[in-house]
């Protein structure tokens, strides 16, 4: 392998530094300089606030629901539904805020319309869960049936409607600033935080881990192994969830048809540019930040500079390719 | 005799470190021969370079008389070297049929595989070998016994000039090991090598004619069989003087003074059953004693150690742990009530890989670690420092991926997974399986000091000169009953040996 | 012992407990459409359901083989909205063109994906999400993201729309040659065998010598084609290329693989069993349709999409059950 990963690197000439095992190491990283680089230098108006705040508020959502995917990814599993999950959250806020009891009390409408969707989506992660943990049918099977059945239930809820809405609180989520940024843009920063402590501080991000690495080996010294899988279902479910939310919020309007459409294939993508590894065994919760904002810049890029949206879909693909190209080349 | 085999000056290496070097072996035409070496010394790597596995870095190989670049598992099969592999390489989800006969099916038109054709076929050549089965069955709905015969004859209906067995025996019990030895001997008289690579060295002076030892890498000497002995082998492949050796015992246990006052009753089993394979099983295990579970292959003992262990659920019977009936339902359960359990699959059940040998070592201490919801990481760092150190293990330092490990050191992490939660008592299945002679010693040695300190151990293990020399008490089993139970001191390997043969006679 | 050549129905249901279930809620249903509507039995209605389904039953089995080797071919819906835009630009000139033209694309993604998994050791769960991208990405591109109407005066709208001798359209009688010669591929061929032992123990199949890279490589380009081959269908049955069509067929693929019995893991599986899983799922929406003609209670569209969910939630339960029995018995024993 070693002669291909030479010929690879560009500056493979240069004698004094390492190349290729630096960039293995930090591919991610190189990438998102270098997409940055090319923006600042070939984008009309990308280094200005406005350019920050839309790229920030669209990646949030992917971020999240990506960490989510790195969690259930790093047990060995994989989640198809958080798309149907999304749809199905943010279809049921509106209906929450909208009802009657809602509009007589808009406090406890708001706050309830935030919980019990998530509360919701928690369930359909706690589904996901027992059907991989306790069932043993693989994850790509089990979270088949909310993806192909989350959605319609969204949109039997909403008759198949558009909801739009006018409700500020709610709203928030999604367009509110904190520091001038937006607000999900550090509510995804908390999440991470808080996720990472959790991988590498806890018990329970430990078991996560031998999980994935070997899962008989983990049972038989005492893992918890159901309760920590049908965890990270939820965990990602409710973020899934949370992630519905924000896009409802950011629209003003909730679309079940729409809401979360494709996300599966986004949070795997921007799990694995980050670093994750389909079989298990690792959760770099930030590299799903990095592959997220990899993944979104690189669309935004393909578009300011009048690049079809089309050929962007392309371009993810070869992004994807390339990631896993060089783990596989790391390992080897 | 022309040589069948001349394989010279093999080099290889494995990302600059050195696997092979100059490494050669002969073998004559109709002869069994041997190749020896402690775990690592390099006998694999040298099997499947001449199976065209692996390429070789430098040196030549002529085979049946012409130079040889094998580079393909095809390819050796197609110029007569046939192999059969330690870990079982079979589908098992396939039918007998198919995986006897795979990729030399029968065919029609030259296209179609005449099924009717390939089941006959298939049932001759297990005829050979006296296996009457359903060939069209599932390969994995039969014991690993049967697969593994399967394996050989599939490898010997190949037509091959030499046949290669990595560890054939070690998953067969007496009477196939016989069934098997006569195939060997029936492939030395139709003028078929064997290359015959086993860790029982018993077994090669039943059946070879020449054995070659490596040793770190390298070829050390080729003796013909007749005139070495066990000894001179073992020195041979741990580049000791054999008179040292005999003075040290066979093993590290040495318990010859065995108290008669144990301690208090840690574990009583009462007629437990999990199914058709442990039936009735009863055992009593007091502090500071290790009780062993003799018997062949397939008799119920690690059916027994599970059970203990809560992995399968009890059918019937009872277990009483220090005096009160507790169910230990999972793992966790008996872990939590002192029990740990050292399984005898070392890759599939016990290491994680890519996890550091910190993380490997500290995985059942995990919710004893806990300290409001965090890992006490300083608790960890110093508890797994002092099991490397205390159990000798080789590692850079205790980040370093498991995997990095070799097996013997690889096994003591293990251990220490185990004594780290300071058991009652310790379940250990075929502790020095896979393991070279020097790390066994010291695994031995550390049961022997942690039954010194007053745990309790379940002895399992194939070897029987460590059951005969580290247990108090064997129980003996034969499909999954108790047959009769060995006191120490004064149990031999011969009194193990007549004990199970008594019970395969009343078996038949 | 009982001559070894004979049917032994008994032998074959104990054998195959996964398959058994697909084939026993096939029956009921067709039973129970029978009994319940007038026309459920009808040519027309027999013709369209089949019509209809031809293109997932052709999906489903080429997805069949891949699942076999233990891989996935996520890229399958996105190629057939491909070809289906190809076979409309080739449609005048004709079938003959049209439809191997369609085929040939639906191989070229194929081959991209035999090329990634087996020269750059990607995933095959990547390496076809990959692929699924790029192939929506290039029917949008080389349709500009318009529906391409096929040349109604060529006769390559006879595939999807009229029927042979007067019988069944051609696309059923297509579709249905294929699955046959595919099933023979399966059961009586070494490549067939050697797809199942890859699946079964992917290590032990390069031991034996067998030729993995070049059945893996098989499974793709097979899946390929066969989704090439549902886009000509989808463009003759609808007389357009459809870019933004195969959303989620490869996920109602991999249902009725999975329904028919076939592991995930490889090593297992069976075409018609397969066959009879996609029709399964096209039957569950097929009597909605009925039922919703019926008038007794009105189910909209949306709730087609929960029963399915639901539909294939019970078979799995199903499943989960006999296959953790036979999965221990074999664990037991070895």
């Amino acid at each position: 392998m070693s002669t291909q990963d030479t010929e690879m690197q560009p500056g493979g000439t240069s004698r004094t530094f390492a190349w290729g095992p630096f960039l293995r190491a930090n591919g991610g990283l190189v990438a998102l300089a270098v997409i940055l680089l090319f923006n600042i230098l070939f984008t009309p108006n990308f280094l200005q606030m406005q350019t920050l705040f839309v790229n920030i508020s669209q990646v949030a959502t992917i971020a999240i629901v990506a960490m989510g995917m790195t969690l259930v990814i790093a047990t060995g599993g994989i989640d198809l539904s958080v798309g149907a999950i999304m749809a199905l959250a943010g279809a049921l806020a509106p209906l929450i805020f909208l009802s009657e009891f809602g509009q007589t009390y808009p406090a406890l409408g708001v706050t309830l319309a935030i919980v019990l969707p998530l509360f919701a989506a928690l369930a359909c992660g706690l589904f996901n869960g027992i059907l991989v943990a306790n069932l043993k049918v693989q994850p790509i099977i089990a979270t088949l049936i909310l993806f192909i059945s989350g959605r319609g239930i969204a949109q039997v809820l909403t008759n198949g409607n558009l909801q739009t809405f006018s409700n500020p609180s709610f709203s928030y989520l999604g367009t509110g600033k904190v520091l001038g940024l937006p607000f999900q843009g550090w509510l995804a920063l908390a999440i991470a935080g808080v996720l990472y402590l959790v991988v590498t501080k806890t018990t329970f991000g430990r078991y996560v881990l031998a999980i994935g690495g070997n899962e008989r080996a983990a049972e038989l010294s005492g893992g918890p192994v159901k309760r920590v899988k049908i965890g990270v279902y939820m965990i990602c479910g409710a973020l899934s969830g949370l992630a519905g939310l924000i896009v409802v919020a950011i629209n003003s309007a909730s679309d079940a048809a729409r809401n979360g459409n494709l996300m599966e294939l986004d949070a795997i993508a921007a799990a694995v540019v980050g670093g994750a590894l389909l079989q298990g065994g690792r959760a770099p919760i930030f590299g799903a930040i990095l592959g997220a904002v990899i993944i979104q810049l690189v669309k935004y890029t393909l578009l300011a500079n009048g690049v079809e949206d089309e050929v962007a879909l392309i371009a993810k693909a070869l992004i994807i390719l390339a990631a896993v190209y060089v783990q596989q080349a790391r390992k080897e | 005799m022309a040589e069948l085999l001349q394989m010279r000056d093999i080099d290889k290496a494995f990302a600059g470190v050195s696997a092979l070097s100059g490494v050669s072996l002969e073998i004559t035409p109709g002869e069994v021969h041997a190749l020896i070496g402690q775990n690592g010394a390099g006998k694999s790597t040298l099997i499947k370079i001449l199976t065209g596995v692996y390429r070789r870095d430098g040196g030549t190989v002529v085979f049946n008389g012409t130079e040889s670049n094998i580079s393909s598992p095809r390819e050796a099969q197609d110029a007569g070297i046939a192999t059969i592999y330690q870990e079982l390489n079979l589908v098992p989800l396939r039918s007998v049929t198919e995986n006897v006969m795979m990729g030399y099916e029968p065919k029609r038109l030259g296209v179609f595989v005449n099924w009717k054709e390939a089941h006959k076929r298939s049932r001759e050549i297990l005829a050979r070998f006296g296996i009457d089965i359903d060939v069209r069955a599932p390969l994995g709905s039969y014991s690993t016994a049967i697969q593994q015969l399967v394996a050989i004859a599939r490898a010997v209906s190949l037509n091959a000039r030499l046949v290669i067995m990595d560890e054939p025996t070690s998953s067969l019990d007496a009477s196939e090991v016989e069934v098997l030895f006569g195939v060997v001997k029936g492939l030395r008289e139709a003028g078929v090598s064997v290359l015959y690579v086993s860790h029982f060295l018993d077994e090669l002076f039943e059946i070879c004619d020449r054995v070659t030892t490596m040793r770190d890498g390298r070829t050390v000497d080729c003796r013909q069989i007749a005139e070495t002995s066990k000894l001179e082998l073992i020195a041979s492949m741990l580049g000791r003087d054999a008179a040292d050796i005999a003075q040290a015992g066979m093993t590290e246990f040495g318990r010859d003074e065995i108290s008669e006052a144990k301690g208090e009753i840690l574990l009583q089993a009462d007629g437990v059953s999990t199914g058709p394979r442990l039936n009735g099983f009863d055992m009593t295990l007091r502090r500071g004693e290790i009780v062993g579970l003799g018997g062949l292959l397939g008799a119920g003992r690690t059916e027994a150690a599970r059970a203990i262990f809560g992995v399968d659920a009890l059918t019937e019977g009872q277990i009483t742990v220090k005096g009160s009936d507790t169910k230990l339902k999972t793992p966790a359960a008996a872990i939590a009530a002192g029990f740990g359990f050292l399984t005898e699959d070392r890759k599939a059940e016990g290491i994680i890989p890519d996890m550091s040998v910190r993380e490997n070592l500290t995985l059942a201490l995990l919710p004893r670690l806990r300290k409001g919801g965090q890992i006490d990481r300083a608790k960890e760092r110093e508890i797994v420092e002092h099991y490397i150190k205390a159990l000798g293990i080789k590692t850079a330092n205790m980040e370093q991926p498991i995997r990095e490990l070799s097996g013997g050191n690889q096994q003591k992490v293990l251990l220490a997974r185990w004594l780290a939660i300071e058991p009652d008592v310790l379940i250990l299945d075929e502790p020095t399986r896979g393991v070279d002679v020097g790390a066994k010693r010291e695994i031995q040695a550390i049961i022997r000091d942690s039954v010194a300190n007053g745990v309790g151990v379940v002895l399992i293990s194939s070897e029987f000169e460590e059951i005969v020399e580290g247990a108090d008490r064997i129980i003996v089993l034969n499909e999954g009953r108790i047959v009769t139970e060995l006191t120490n001191p004064g149990i031999t390997e011969e009194a193990l040996v007549r004990a199970l043969a008594h019970t395969e006679g009343q078996a038949a | 012992m009982l001559d070894a050549n004979a049917f032994d129905l008994r032998q074959y249901l104990s054998r195959n407990p996964q398959s058994v279930a697909v084939w026993v809620a096939l029956v009921a249903l067709i039973l129970f459409g029978l009994l319940r509507y007038d026309n459920f039995g009808s040519a027309y209605n027999i013709t369209s359901l089949l019509n209809y389904n031809s293109m997932f039953i052709i999906i489903s089995v080429g997805m069949c083989f891949v699942i076999m080797t233990g891989g996935i071919d996520l890229s399958v819906g996105s190629v057939a909205a491909f070809t289906s835009v190809i076979a409309a630009y080739l449609s005048p000139y004709g079938i003959e063109v049209a439809l191997p033209g369609a085929i040939l694309a639906g191989i070229g993604f194929g081959a991209i994906n035999a090329f990634s998994i087996i020269v750059l050791r990607i995933p095959p769960f990547i390496a076809t999400l990959a692929t699924m991208l790029g192939a929506k990405g290039g029917a949008l591109v080389i349709s500009g993201a318009q529906t391409i109407s096929v040349d109604w005066g060529s006769n390559f709208t006879k595939m999807g729309m009229e029927k042979a001798f007067n019988i069944l359209p051609w696309s059923i009688v297509l579709v249905g040659f294929v699955v046959i010669m595919l099933w023979f591929v399966l059961e009586k061929t070494t490549l067939g065998r050697t797809v199942l032992a890859i699946g079964g123990g992917p290590d032990a199949s390069v031991l034996m010598g067998l030729k993995v890279n070049r059945a893996t490589a098989f499974v793709y380009l097979l899946s390929g084609a066969c989704a090439g081959l549902a886009g000509a269908i989808l463009a003759s049955g609808f007389g357009a290329g459809q870019p933004l069509e195969g959303i989620g067929w490869e996920l109602s693929a991999i249902a009725s693989v999975v329904v028919g019995g076939t592991l995930l893991t490889g090593g297992l599986g069976s075409v018609t069993a397969t066959v009879a899983g996609a029709l399964l799922l096209g039957l569950v929406f097929n009597i909605l349709n009925f039922e919703n003609g019926r008038g007794t209670i009105s189910f909209s569209a949306y709730w087609q999409m929960v029963i399915r969910g639901v539909f294939l939630f019970a078979v799995i339960l199903f499943q989960a059950r006999v296959t953790a029995g036979r999965s221990a018995r074999i664990k037991a024993t070895s």
